[in-house]
């Protein structure tokens, strides 16, 4: 110990007699660090798990409902028709299970307000969605399966909208006009921002690597499923049809596939057992003649997310340049850190000569360059908080939520110091060979 | 000046003559990509869409019933029409670069056998492609009786117009005029005039490559064609004019939702639609210049430590009769094998990746007089940064040699 502090002194006193070389070192460092630990960053927060702890248990169903020949049909589609989908829903084999859909944007407006109506986004579900996906309430409660069963016109709604529409009070019991409907709230979410929404994510193999839309904020209202097919007639989405829907046509009858199911299952003997549910059901159907393919899937959560290829490609290609970066900054450093450390042949040979053994040498020159790495560290995490600020000021979604966390701000150190014991080893190496007696004489 | 004591003196600093190529190596390999990724996004954003951009804004209101649909139409034709400036107001589906509102997998026959791919269909009432500013290449714009009513989100049986880019895309090196396609059985299409360019509303699956697949479709507003409306007029008056219009709305139409996001001028949504474009060019512009100034950097540190080890040495040469010149000549002969060489290794990588990137991004292949520029660059970059620690070499005095250490 006594040693490092040695060595410590050494390295500060080396450092300052060539200052040019070390503010090269530390900044070089310093931009590898920044830039890499920028997009390392956004990186983190866009392949994170969403639900940590819980994912594991949550798996995508998807069944094939298409009757039709399909140009493609390798994969099943990415959603089910409302027969299929309503039909494994209430099978209820899984532990919890939901239905999820995205409706057009709706019209809201409060009854008592003279504030212009609203265009919202709203999500249609049944009651496990909150349970299953662990979903925080700021006020009242999520709904029930009886509510589901009988159409109950109620709705919960984000924090976003109740601060929008209600200053952030508590609006249980309070009403809300939904298209032409009246739906009472009974529940107000906490702020609630999943990265990504994972239980929207789908087609991410048609998008090109464009997904930045995931990591929008949540749907604003969430309504019971058949309380959404009740006072949204005709007025959805699709992920496809194999018909063109007849205009206004009731989604229950259309022949396309619009509706995902979440299974949450607690062990792997549930997994395999609901696996041959599905397929069990696909080869019915087939049967039957209701469908023409029979394959399935059951995904869980993470594999759904890679399967959609959920990160934005180009903040992939970020990381892989900032990287690259941090490579160049690598090799420009070991340069530099042999230069400057066998600069001091001279010094090293009186050293050695005086008993001093190569790995004492060694030790003392990569003190000195974790010193460097330290330094740089410092300016690396100035010049993250500053990169980070840059991509806040994007238009990407995601943009708002992307901020330096405990672990990435540890991370940052770790690597910079880490990056310059790396870039000092080889050059400490060399120096802890130099032979004294040669060094010695030239004095 | 000769090279061979040059390279006799870098064998003696191998380790180090190898971590500087090297890291021009990278430096090369990350130049000519990064520099070749932002020309493509660079030339993505100069698509042409086809339309009169600077004249054109886009309405779109949501929140009403279908069967409030002509009423909505009526109100707003006049009420948008009555604005000061406003040349002329059409129903249309979406503007290039505006709001998704319809794209479809088409086939070249009724049975879905033949995919042509998917495209992007405009819907307008009558007059839209002439306010538009569609240049026609072949055939005819449609006439007052080619705008039919609406079946299925598309009239069932129209003649429509297509875009040169989709015509050879379909009919590779055949008259386009006449031919058909469908929308799976029912809906059918017959072309009657094609267009020099008209961009899509968004990306869809087929990404860039589809950038032009788009098919006008002639269609009388109703039920299934309300809410959207294109706004002309000059340029000077543009902006002006939309915000008058979206002030209008809430007097025209009381019950209807304005969608603020999609209603701008073309030239805004233009701009939105390529933000990220700009975004990443920027960066990878920025990430350019560090990468190029560490590099110089890296070049300068261990010049410097060059020429200072070598102090002694320099000093013997020019008191044995060596000029300023020779030396400086020495110190850029030497700087310039080590670019060489890093170069050599790092076009090879620049290949490399850009084959990887390739597999794995959306990249185009890197176009190969990249890489002569991105040598050039680099030769330069490394002459310019030897030349500080150089010049301080060639200053060294011939008097140095006579001083014992």
């Amino acid at each position: 110990m006594n040693m490092f502090a040695y060595y410590l002194d050494l390295a500060i006193r080396s450092l300052k007699r060539n200052r040019l070389l070390t503010v090269l070192m530390v900044l070089a460092i310093a931009i590898g660090i920044g830039a890499s630990m920028t997009t390392l960053t956004v990186m983190h927060l866009l392949s994170g798990d969403p639900l940590p702890g819980k994912s594991a248990q949550l798996f995508y169903a998807q069944v094939n409902g298409n009757p039709t020949p399909d140009y493609k049909h390798a994969e099943p589609p990415d959603m089910m028709d409302y027969r299929s989908a309503m039909d494994l829903w209430e099978a209820h084999r899984a532990d919890r299970q939901t239905l999820v859909t995205v409706p057009k944007a709706l019209k809201v407006r409060t009854p008592d307000s003279t504030r212009p109506p609203l265009m919202e986004q709203t999500l249609f579900a049944t009651s496990d969605f909150f349970p299953m996906f662990d979903v925080p309430f700021e006020y009242g409660n999520a709904w029930t399966a009886s509510d589901d069963a009988n159409r109950a016109r109620i709705v919960v709604i984000s924090s976003d909208l109740n601060n929008k529409l209600f200053g952030g009070k508590d609006s249980v019991g309070k009403t809300l006009h939904v298209r032409d409907a009246n739906l009472r709230i009974v529940g107000v979410l906490k702020d609630w921002r999943p990265s990504p929404v994972f239980y929207d994510v789908r087609g991410g193999r048609f998008a090109n690597g464009d997904t930045a839309s995931y990591y929008d904020k949540t749907e604003a209202l969430f309504v019971p499923f058949n309380t959404g097919l009740d006072i949204n007639h005709g007025n959805f989405w699709w992920f496809n049809c194999w018909h063109v829907p007849k205009p206004g046509e009731s989604m229950v009858s259309a022949p396309c596939n619009w509706l995902g199911l979440w299974v949450e299952l607690d062990s792997p003997a549930k997994v395999a057992s609901y696996r041959a549910f599905l397929d069990h059901y696909a080869q019915q159907q087939h049967t039957l003649g209701r469908v023409r393919y029979t394959e399935t899937r059951l995904r869980s959560l993470m594999d759904w997310l890679r399967f959609n290829q959920f990160v934005p490609s180009d903040v992939k290609l970020q990381t892989w340049l900032a990287f690259a970066f941090l490579a160049i900054c690598l090799f420009n450093t070991v340069g530099l850190l042999l230069a400057k450390f066998l600069r001091r042949a001279g010094e090293i040979g009186v050293r050695r000569a005086l008993g001093a053994s190569r790995r004492a040498v060694f030790a003392q020159c990569l003190t000195e360059a974790g010193v460097i790495g330290l330094l740089g560290g410092i300016g690396g995490w100035l010049l993250t908080l500053f990169g980070l600020w840059v991509v806040r000021q994007q238009p990407a979604p995601y943009a708002p939520m992307v901020h330096l966390d405990v672990s990435m701000f540890v991370v940052t150190f770790v690597l910079a110091i880490a990056v310059s014991l790396v870039a000092g080893a080889l050059p400490a190496l060399r120096a802890s060979r130099i032979a004294p007696a040669l060094q010695l004489k030239t004095l | 000046m000769q090279i061979r004591p040059v390279i006799a003196a870098l064998k003696k600093h191998r380790l180090a003559t190898v971590l500087i190529a090297m890291e021009i190596a990278l430096a090369c390999a990350v130049l000519c990509n990064a520099a070749s990724m932002i020309a493509s996004r660079m030339s993505a954003m100069h698509i042409v869409s086809g339309v009169d951009e600077s004249s054109l804004g886009f309405i779109a209101l949501q929140g009403f019933d279908p069967k409030q649909a002509n009423d909505v139409n009526a109100r707003v034709l006049s009420g948008l029409g009555a604005i000061t400036g406003v040349e002329s107001v059409h129903v249309i589906n979406s503007v290039p670069f505006g709001m998704q509102a319809g794209n479809a997998g088409i086939t070249l026959d009724p049975d879905s056998k033949h995919f042509g791919g998917v495209v992007e269909f405009y819907v307008g009432g009558p007059g839209t492609p002439e306010a538009l500013g569609l240049k026609l290449v072949a055939g005819r714009l449609p006439a007052t009786d080619d705008y039919q009513p609406i079946a299925n989100f598309l009239p069932a049986d129209s003649g429509v117009l297509v875009t040169r880019t989709l015509a050879e895309h379909l009919w590779p090196g055949e008259n386009p005029l006449g031919k058909e396609f469908w929308l799976g059985k029912k809906i059918h299409f017959r072309v009657i005039g094609v267009v020099a360019h008209f961009a899509i509303q968004q990306y869809n699956e087929e990404g860039r490559r589809g950038a032009q697949w788009t098919v006008f479709a002639p269609g009388l507003p109703g039920e299934q064609l309300a809410g959207g409306y294109l706004i002309r007029a000059k340029p000077a008056d543009l902006d002006r004019v939309m915000t008058a219009a979206k002030a209008a709305i809430a007097k025209i139409a009381p019950d209807v939702v304005l969608d603020r996001e999609d209603s701008q001028t073309v030239t805004y949504l233009r701009a939105k639609f390529f933000q990220t474009d700009r975004a990443m060019a920027g960066l990878l512009i920025g990430v350019i210049v560090a990468l190029l100034g560490v590099t110089a950097f890296g070049i300068v540190g261990l010049a410097s430590f060059w020429v200072a080890q070598r102090r002694k040495q320099i000093g013997i040469r020019r008191a044995l009769g060596a000029t300023r010149t020779d030396i400086l000549r020495y110190f850029q002969t030497e700087n310039f094998l080590i670019v060489t060489f890093g170069i050599v290794v790092g076009v090879v990588l620049a290949i490399g990746i850009n084959l990887a990137l390739m597999k794995f991004f959306e990249v185009p292949r890197l176009p190969l007089w990249y890489l002569p520029v991105g040598v050039v660059a680099l030769w330069l970059l490394g002459q310019l940064a030897v030349l500080v620690p150089a010049l301080r070499a060639a200053a060294v005095p011939p008097v140095v040699a006579t001083r014992s250490v």
